[in-house]
């Protein structure tokens, strides 16, 4: 499950493509850089994590590759996104709306709000067949039991009628699910699934999510900031930092082996089991304003090995092993220190 | 079908009590069953099932709905209520007497039995109120989501127009417009009240579209490939609309009102038109000596518009979840 991004310029194109993404807001006359220069890959059944804190710019992103940004005050300025290398980017609307939902799809954090309350279930999840497929009434709406039922919603036939409120948390998740899952999407984009729901529910729908994606054969980009819920599913994690990929590697060597110091301080605030009792190490500071990046690394006013080159030249992603890179001028030591 | 998820994980963890994990959908399903067995009750409950709910247990509701249907039974068919035309078998010598056995409410200026007048007069007092109301709820549902929808320039034309027109006073602009064509019938009535007072009802839709607008349901509707007209009617509409329907409500009794000031102000409609308001503008300069000129049709006046006033209410109240 290693994909080694090296080797990519193979024939047959990765199934999603991100190619120094640049999105900016304009904000007050202000220019915020949301996104600056996120590139990443994604196979097919392939799970890639977006990790990164509020403001890193994650969700800005994958609002950009589902082409969903509002236009006037964002903008993207340059990069590409390619589904099996076409570029989606500049498609004229209508091309890109029938790609929503039914090669790309993306579920949100908060299934209560995500719900039309005033639908019931059942019209929602019909609706993707009769907006994307034109189904009858009747067949849309045994696709819409199958649906449920796929999803593990007990006596679905029953629940079509009911509304959102009238489902528990889990449930509506489970339902949000099966309308982004409906028409079988190449490529599923999950922002933050779980964030809303109690820990024993996050897992039910993780392992549902994985369970269904490897029936389908889909690529999942997770988006998170919890690194727990990174840890059991996916296959490689970038880590974003001010809107820019601090490091990139297959998730257990990016837990095992951090080369850049971020990864590394994210690591260190992650209570643990196996160090009971010892004190968690936050990082220092707050992520900088993304209306005034500093000049050098991003990262450099908080980071604990920051030297003047980190200061004045902002440090290229490069590679430190196989699949792995990291955007610190140190990348290396860092990378070669066992942590602990 | 199935799919690989190891069954339903840490027990206590699904959402339903069950004996064991294993069992957690048939309880579910019995549990479903048993709703369905008491009546559904519970499970239907949209806004508008609890709208209803809350409705039918208020007299006030059934009060102005009794009152309305009676009169538009009236309005449909008078003669349900009166053998007699409007202006027939008048006789001069018998004007303005009060109300007795021939005459249940007496007779007017020119002897015309009054009851007649006052159940024919039905008809266009309701007709120019519910389709002013109609014709601006038109306007509003769909101006007011296009405004709200989209925004920019059209927003801003739409908008300064609504001002513009928002601050037109009501009785001077239709004596103005009223006087300028002095032939008009119900219809042009329509007119210039729809052309006075469309505004109301499409600044609260516009501003309840801008607040749906940027709902997640919306942006996720968007996600999974929905157009922007579909996004309007299935997404936006249902979710902007109930204030709206209050306020058309309320304003039917309105429209009544400002109908009737301008047939009593001798601009409106014209003999031998008849309506409530008319009468009582016949009425206004004998009804010291005579009162049951004014009374009567004063008194259908009233209870209508005051019926509707009513029902809005009473759907403002069933509507609006936080008054309950």
């Amino acid at each position: 499950m290693l994909t080694d991004v090296k080797d990519d310029p193979a024939p047959p194109p990765p199934l999603l493509r991100v190619d120094d993404l640049h999105v900016r807001f304009r904000v007050r006359g202000r220019d915020v850089h949301a996104v600056n220069g996120l590139s990443y890959t994604l196979d097919e059944g392939e799970t890639l994590a977006i990790l990164g804190e509020s403001g890193s710019g994650k969700s800005v992103a994958a609002q950009a590759v589902m082409g969903i940004l509002d236009v006037p005050p964002a903008r993207v300025e340059r990069g590409s996104v390619r589904l099996r290398g076409e570029e989606l980017l500049g498609l004229p609307e209508r091309r890109r709306r029938a790609y929503r939902g039914d090669r790309i799809s993306m579920i949100f954090q908060d299934a209560l709000t995500a719900l039309n309350p005033v639908l019931t279930v059942g019209d929602q999840l019909r609706e993707m067949y009769r907006v994307h497929r034109g189904l009858g009434r009747r067949e849309a709406r045994d696709r819409a039991v199958e649906l449920m039922e796929r999803v593990r919603i007990p006596s679905a036939a029953k629940r079509l009628g009911d509304y959102p409120h009238q489902f528990s948390g889990g449930m509506r998740q489970r339902i949000m699910i099966a309308m982004a899952l409906a028409l079988e999407p190449d490529v599923l984009i999950a922002d933050e699934p779980t964030t809303a729901l109690d820990v024993t529910v996050q897992a039910q729908i993780m392992r549902l999510l994985a369970g269904l994606q490897d029936e389908l054969r889909m690529g999942m980009v997770l988006i998170t900031h919890d690194l727990g819920v990174v840890a059991g599913v996916a296959d490689r994690i970038v880590v974003m930092y001010a809107g820019t990929v601090a490091e990139q590697a297959p998730a257990r060597e990016l837990y095992a082996r951090p080369a850049h110091p971020y990864t590394r301080g994210l690591l260190a605030s992650v209570p643990r089991l196996d160090r009971r009792g010892a004190p968690l190490v936050p990082i220092k500071g707050t992520p900088p304003n993304p209306a005034v990046l500093p000049p050098g690394c991003p990262f450099q006013p908080r980071c604990p090995r920051a030297e003047a080159v980190c200061a004045a030249e902002k440090p290229p992603l490069t590679a430190v092993a196989p699949g792995h890179d990291a955007a610190c001028h140190f990348a290396e030591e860092v990378h070669r220190a066992r942590p602990e | 079908m199935t799919i690989k998820e190891p069954d339903a994980g840490p027990p206590g963890a699904e959402p339903e009590p069950g004996p064991g994990p294993g069992d957690a959908t048939g309880a579910a399903g019995t549990s479903a069953a048993a709703v369905a067995a008491a009546g559904g009750e519970i499970g239907r409950a949209s806004l508008w099932h609890d709208a209803w709910r809350d409705l039918r247990r208020r007299w006030v509701f059934w009060g102005s709905a009794a009152i309305l249907a009676v009169v538009a039974v009236m309005a449909a068919l008078p003669r349900l209520f009166t053998a007699k035309d409007v202006n027939q078998g008048c006789d001069p010598n018998a004007a303005k007497l009060g109300p007795s056995g021939d005459h249940w409410f007496g007779t007017d200026l020119a002897g015309c039995d009054y009851y007649a007048h006052v159940v024919h007069g039905a008809r266009p007092t309701l007709l120019i109120g519910v389709a002013v109301t109609l014709f601006a709820l038109a306007i509003a549902l769909v101006f007011g989501l296009l405004a709200g929808y989209y925004g920019g320039l059209l927003d801003a034309l739409i908008a300064r127009l609504t001002d513009v027109f928002f601050g037109l006073p009501f009785v001077l602009g239709a004596t103005v417009i009223l006087v300028a064509f002095p032939s008009h019938g119900v219809w042009a009535m329509t007119l210039v009240l729809v052309l006075l007072g469309w505004t109301t009802m499409i600044r609260i839709m516009r501003g309840q579209v801008i607040a749906v607008r940027d709902a997640d349901y919306v942006q996720a509707a968007r996600l999974l490939g929905a157009s922007d007209g579909r996004i309007m009617a299935r997404h936006i509409l249902p979710n902007a609309i109930a204030p709206v329907i209050v306020v058309a409500t309320l304003n039917v009794g309105n429209v009544i009102v400002g109908e009737a000031t301008l047939d009593f102000l001798g601009v409106g409609l014209q003999y031998p038109e008849v309506s409530w308001g008319l009468q009582l503008n016949q009425a206004k300069d004998s009804f010291i000596d005579h009162p049951h000129l004014l009374v009567f049709p004063a008194v259908f006046l009233s209870a209508t518009v005051l019926s509707f006033l009513m029902l809005g209410d009473a759907a403002r109240d069933a509507l609006d979840p936080k008054l309950r």
